[in-house]
């Protein structure tokens, strides 16, 4: 049981870690294949999974709904809500347009996920503004320095700032070009550098917290 | 009089009959195969001409075999396509800097297959003047090994070495010094006011799957998490965007438990699937914020445009909130919004530095090397290539491209 739950994962990872790790040096048609074959794979393992997924969030809602706990409702709503586009999908052989006329599961899509998405989507900008309005007060030294920045590079954006200010596209780029992307690239080589020692540590089990437990049974 | 007539007949006869210079083939025309490829392309070399100009054009013609009917495969203008510094690594040039290259791809036009020889012959053109180069031959193989890529992997078993070397330093001195993270010393302040308020954490793993290191990372720090969690007997939920990161978390959440010595007070439901669409996930973590206000909200792993979303409302509930993410274009928004921020590389610190576990701790180490290197190269190469232009030299290029990545 050990010998499953530990020993064969810890091989498979370093098997398949180094595999993929010499794939990128290799060029020939039949590494090409292989990792084409690895995301097949892939895609049907997380096919198989969805239902996993479905099995959960059925069992969440269900329990909700048993007990009646607050907002169960809004359970009822998911369960109405996927079981109607599932039947609906079938009843329209999963096609949302069929001789250029729309399917009623093209029409569900069009007019309700497609505009529940793009409300969800919409309100970032009223967030972006509150959280712009929490950074940019005035309250230490540092953040005295984000609002003046923040305010040259707006007026640098647009045409009206650069209108009114006429060198603000000047600092603008060069606060991004210089300033912005030393930082950003920095925190990339740290990233990366991270990536790599996290990537190794697994590949060579030294990190196996992930595969549930202590580190060294 | 007569003299005259003479010598304007001669002068004129000579413009009429003078024939323009003719055209030159291309020299040193040759076809070989493309080194570190697939084996479904041929590079064409040819030198520079003094003569070479926008207005001359250069035609590449191919067939299966020199008697075969030819087909034009590409056309430019005879002063592109040279060789220029950058393009190869001095260990694996095809051609001479300063020469003509062309690398003929596999096209629907005219497919190219590896071990099959094919004949290619050039046309250079300069208005009605046109001359053909010899026809020369290849065959295209694909590569085992790409040689262009040589330093990087020397630069990987480096760095894995330096990593091992800094661990088993790590296990013979376990004492290493580890610079505070205020965001992971805040983890036990978070859980234990949860807690305190009786109100359960939130974890979130990122939009990523399990291919991703940012995820993986996310799931690592979760193990930590749970066992306190555990340990002050806390609720924790841990909504999920995909079924396989649910299925890992799931064991790492009941393994954690099971460590801190509180099996029976795992929940099989803490860790549950919501949808793997965006913003559809986004509203449901936002219900749960304001239904349910856990006291603590965890945002790890890698993040989009939801980023905001989520931790604006978490902002919003009063929650504690503490981030850790390598997407650097969300980071503004966590700094923003969130109580505390793991700055990308403190992402893939956090499991060591929660766990202290000297093997770990170890390959913190090993980074630093790796990041001392990354930093005197910067300074040396910046130095190199700026003498190198002042001097007027390509010299310095032997070292420069050791460092550079080729593809």
């Amino acid at each position: 049981m050990i010998f499953l739950k530990r020993q064969l994962p810890l091989v498979i990872t370093f098997i398949m870690g180094v595999t993929f790790t010499l794939q990128y040096y290799i060029p020939h048609p039949v590494s090409e294949e292989a990792i084409t074959n690895v995301a097949k794979w892939m895609q049907i393992i997380s096919g198989f999974a969805l239902f996993l997924g479905l099995a959960s969030l059925f069992h969440v809602h269900a329990v909700k709904i048993k007990r009646q706990v607050p907002g169960w409702g809004y359970s009822l709503v998911l369960y109405a809500g996927m079981l109607g586009m599932i039947a609906v999908g079938f009843w329209s052989h999963g096609e949302t347009r069929v001789d250029g006329a729309q399917t009623s599961f093209g029409w569900l899509y069009d007019y309700t996920m497609v505009p529940l998405q793009g409300t969800m989507f919409s309100i970032l900008a009223f967030f972006i503004a509150s959280a712009a309005y929490r950074a940019f007060r005035a309250r230490s030294r540092e953040a005295s320095v984000l609002l003046a920045s923040a305010v040259i590079v707006m007026m640098g954006r647009v045409p009206l700032g650069q209108f009114l200010v006429p060198w603000s596209w000047d600092v603008t780029q060069w606060l991004l070009n210089v300033l912005n992307s030393a930082v950003r690239r920095a925190i990339l080589i740290g990233v990366s550098m991270g990536a790599v020692a996290l990537s190794l540590k697994i590949i060579l089990g030294i990190e196996r917290s992930y595969l549930g437990g202590g580190r060294d049974q | 009089m007569n003299v005259v007539a003479f010598l304007c007949l001669l002068f004129f006869s000579g413009v009429a009959f003078a024939a323009p210079p003719s055209l030159a083939p291309p020299e040193g025309f040759r076809v070989l195969d493309t080194p570190n490829d697939t084996g479904k392309s041929l590079s064409l070399v040819w030198k520079a001409s003094p003569s070479d100009s926008k207005n001359r054009s250069i035609q590449v013609w191919a067939a299966e075999s020199p008697h075969a009917a030819f087909k034009k495969v590409a056309e430019f203008p005879s002063n592109t396509r040279y060789v220029k510094a950058g393009d190869f690594p001095w260990w694996a040039q095809p051609a001479g800097k300063g020469e003509h290259y062309v690398k003929l791809s596999s096209s629907q036009a005219f497919p190219i297959e590896d071990g099959k020889s094919y004949a290619v012959k050039l046309l250079v053109r300069d208005g009605e003047q046109e001359a053909w180069s010899e026809i020369a031959e290849g065959r295209p193989a694909p590569n085992f090994f790409n040689t262009a890529q040589v330093n990087n992997l020397v630069f990987v078993l480096a760095f894995t070495g330096v990593l091992l070397a800094s661990i088993a330093a790590a296990r013979r001195n376990p004492h290493i010094y580890l610079r505070r993270i205020a965001g992971l010393d805040a983890v036990e302040e978070a859980i234990g006011r949860s807690t305190e308020m009786g109100r359960p954490i939130l974890y979130l793993t990122g939009a990523g799957d399990m291919s991703e290191v940012p995820t993986i990372a996310a799931t690592v720090i979760l193990g930590e998490v749970a066992k306190k969690v555990a340990h002050y007997d806390t609720s924790l939920k841990v909504p999920h965007r995909d079924p396989i990161v649910m299925a890992v978390c799931q064991e790492i959440v009941k393994e954690a438990y099971v460590e801190a010595g509180r099996p029976d007070a795992y929940k099989e439901d803490s860790n549950f699937f919501i949808t793997s669409d965006q913003f559809s996930y986004t509203a449901a973590v936002d219900g749960i914020m304001l239904r349910e206000k856990p006291a603590a909200n965890f945002f790890m792993g890698s993040y989009f445009a939801e980023s905001l979303l989520l931790t604006e409302t978490g902002a919003s509930t009063g929650a504690i909130q503490i981030a850790g993410t390598d997407s650097d274009h969300q980071l503004p928004f966590f700094v923003t919004t969130c109580d505390y921020t793991l700055i990308g590389e403190e992402l893939y610190a956090a499991s060591a530095y929660l766990s202290r576990e000297p093997v770990l701790v170890g390959t913190l180490r090993g980074q630093d090397f790796g990041k001392a290197f990354i930093m005197s190269v910067l300074v040396l190469g910046t130095a190199l290539a700026t003498i190198g232009v002042v001097a007027g030299t390509e010299n310095f290029d032997y070292v420069l491209d050791f460092f550079k990545d080729f593809k």
